[in-house]
């Protein structure tokens, strides 16, 4: 048996769905269309009632899972993409995000998010909306890179008393399978990052679909006698920074990647306080990689020429070493 | 009080005198601790902004006085000091928010106006226009997954808010799902300093209701017995499964946007229309005029609700302010995520 990324989203909702009367899911095209990525297919077969489509409206979207979250509900909101969360932008973060703090009432909810891009998909359906999420107190912030955390992670974050954003990879739906599903003893809690790969010569400290891409830059340099070690964040927001500074104590170079815009960012975040816990331990100076400063580009030369890929991280991880 | 029969010349049909000076009472009361915080912000008390309800008391406490406190949702915006009362929030709560009093309902962490306690059903508002409406809803929809079914939501809103996006796919939202919401739109002419004629372009904003496919009334916002009357129907018509209900009000802002601002742009020409009446000077006078109250009567109520006013205020003023110190400085409910362990967090 092997079960995709997708499928394991489309699980973990099955699960809490059955698990728990409190949750319902809603979001544009969910219902009988099971979604745009059929993240929630049969779900409102099997759960009638707590699937519901929405209107176009993220705004009121978002509002209106608030409404029902400080009730004492737990609901999903499925955005069709990343990109159109900036409609329910002030919802999430002056609303949902602030809403503990100011009342003592906690705002339990999941967005979750399909993110990042995919070929031809262009500058409106392929953006990495988590650093922006990040910035604002009073949200946590998910980015799953494997089966196993896609679906322990959306388990988890349902159960969190505190809105989440779940940035979802849009790349990593039907590409990346596993053989099944790790049990609840191998899951790893969420606010931990973990060590993917073991290395010596430098550290990757990356997530989502940027770990595979890393994971292959290792593979590459490998057979040049380099061992590099590759950092998966899995949580924006908490950021692990313990197993970040380990892992430089042990390689004693740093490079960071994201497949989000370079201005601020998890990159220029982690790198921040690296340098700031750890400049001791670095042996070279800390080394970033993003997408371009531009719009995402529609054409496929293009994009693959926009974001990090192996290649690139291969390129840059040959600098650092050669530091 | 002299206790008034069911029906009275004056009133309209179902509300009752009681109704009336229940309605009265809770404008009183907010006119009285409303100008009481307004002072206390000219001679530099309050730290922030003021917003008042001056002139809105009978179309905000008529609404709320025909929610069921405990049972219903209300949530008030900018200037419904008078319904939030007539909700049952407690005076103490104004007074704490508006002086920072840690012993508040928002621990001086929020404002003035941006203050409530959801648990009872009273959200608390953030600034952003239009935001709230929808919230309403989802707490409507989460009252009908735990199958109470006969829940009223209300929210208040202003002219200018009903410009933005948010209050359109709230509405819109609202009646796809055939909510029993109740949208109450105080349009006092202006938004800020912005005309209505800057603000929509329709002839009148009741005219939206029916592209929403929501039930529209429109009120003269002055006259409390009207007001009742529209409410009591829209509150019913909510509880009883006919879906989003909107109510214009018309009246009149009789004060600048915030204690700040002195409204020097509203014309003249406006404040002599029956949109710059006083709403409570009506009501007063109307009581009078239909025996409801004797003048004696009146002036203990307004006797009482200053003091009720003095003994709030003088009991915020001796709270403790927040002290950073004791502050958490945790925004999360979920303690075991907050990262507290490193000096750039
Ligand atoms: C989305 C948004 N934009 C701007 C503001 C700033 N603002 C606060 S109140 C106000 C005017 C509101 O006018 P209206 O909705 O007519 O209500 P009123 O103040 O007249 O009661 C403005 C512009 C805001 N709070 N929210």
């Amino acid at each position: 048996m092997s079960i995709t990324y997708l499928e394991a989203i489309r699980e973990a909702q099955t699960r809490a769905l059955q698990e728990n009367p409190d949750v319902f899911i809603y979001g544009q095209d969910i219902a009988g269309f099971g979604g745009a990525f059929k993240a929630t297919k049969h779900l409102a077969r099997d759960f009638p009632g707590r699937v519901l489509d929405s209107p176009i409206s993220e705004d009121a979207m978002m509002g209106f899972a608030i409404g029902a979250a400080i009730e004492g509900m737990r609901p999903i909101v499925e955005m069709q993409f990343a990109d159109f969360s900036s409609i329910a932008f002030n919802q999430i973060i002056n609303q949902a995000a602030t809403h503990y703090w100011r009342t003592g009432i906690p705002c339990p909810l999941v967005v979750r998010l399909p993110s990042g891009g995919t070929a031809g998909s262009g500058p409106f359906h392929s953006q990495s909306m988590e650093s922006l999420y990040a910035h604002y107190p009073g949200l946590i912030v998910l980015t799953p890179a494997t089966v196993g955390d896609a679906y322990w992670m959306l388990l988890e974050a349902i159960e969190i008393n505190d809105p989440v954003i779940f940035c979802e990879h849009k790349f990593l739906y039907y590409h990346l399978k596993a053989g099944a599903l790790p049990t609840v003893e191998e899951r790893l809690p969420i606010g931990k990052a973990r060590i993917t790969r073991h290395g010596k010569h430098a550290s990757v400290v990356t997530y989502s679909a940027m770990v595979h891409e890393a994971l292959r830059a290792a593979d590459e340099l490998a057979r040049l006698g380099y061992e590099i070690e590759v950092v998966d964040l899995r949580s924006i927001k908490p950021l692990d920074t313990d197993t970040v500074l380990a892992s430089v104590a042990r390689t004693g170079r740093l490079l960071v990647v994201g497949e989000a815009f370079p201005y601020g960012g998890v990159t220029a975040e982690v790198i921040a306080r690296v340098t700031a816990e750890g400049f001791h331990l670095l042996d070279a100076p800390p080394k970033r990689l993003n997408a371009r400063d531009t719009p995402i580009p529609y054409h496929p030369n293009l994009w693959a020429a926009h974001r990090p890929t192996a290649a690139t991280i291969t390129e840059a991880l040959r600098e650092l070493l050669g530091f | 009080m002299t206790s008034a029969p069911v029906a009275l010349p004056g009133l309209p049909d179902g509300i009752t005198a009681g109704r009336f000076l229940e309605g009265f009472h809770f404008m009183l009361l907010a006119r009285t601790l409303e100008d009481k915080i307004a002072a206390l912000y000219h001679s530099g008390k309050i730290t922030g902004g003021v917003y008042l309800g001056r002139g809105q008391e009978a179309f905000s406490a008529a609404l709320a006085v025909c929610l069921r406190q405990g049972h219903d949702i209300f949530a008030p915006l900018i200037r419904d000091q008078a319904g939030r009362m007539a909700f049952g929030e407690d005076i103490l709560d104004t007074a704490r928010t508006y002086l920072g009093s840690v012993k508040g309902p928002m621990k001086g962490r929020d404002g003035n106006i941006h203050r409530g306690r959801p648990d009872k059903g009273m959200p608390a508002m953030i600034s952003h226009l239009g935001a709230m409406i929808s919230v309403v809803c989802g707490m409507l929809k989460a009252r009908q997954f735990r199958g109470i079914s006969d829940t009223v939501g209300a929210t208040c809103i202003g002219d200018g808010g009903t410009s933005t996006g948010a209050f359109h796919e709230a509405l819109n939202l609202a009646a796809v799902e055939k909510l029993p919401l109740v949208v109450a739109i105080a349009n006092n002419q202006f938004a800020y300093s912005t005309a209505t004629d800057r603000q929509y372009a329709c002839k009148d904003l009741v005219d939206r209701a029916i592209g929403y496919g929501a039930e529209g009334y429109s009120v003269d916002g002055t006259d409390l017995a009207a007001c009742l009357a529209v409410f009591d129907k829209a509150v019913t018509r909510a509880r009883t499964g006919h879906g989003p209900q909107m109510v214009v009000g018309n009246l009149l802002r009789l004060c600048g946007h915030g204690a700040h601002d002195d409204g020097s742009y509203i014309p003249e020409t406006i404040k002599s229309t029956p949109l710059g009446q006083d709403c409570l000077k009506l009501a007063r006078q109307k009581m009078i005029d239909h025996r409801w109250a004797t003048h004696s009567e009146l002036e203990a109520m307004e006797a009482a609700a200053a003091e009720a006013v003095q003994q709030a205020v003088a009991q915020a003023q001796r709270d403790p302010a927040p002290d950073p110190a004791a502050e958490t400085w945790q925004p999360l409910a979920s303690r075991w995520l907050l990262e507290t362990d490193h000096p750039t967090t």
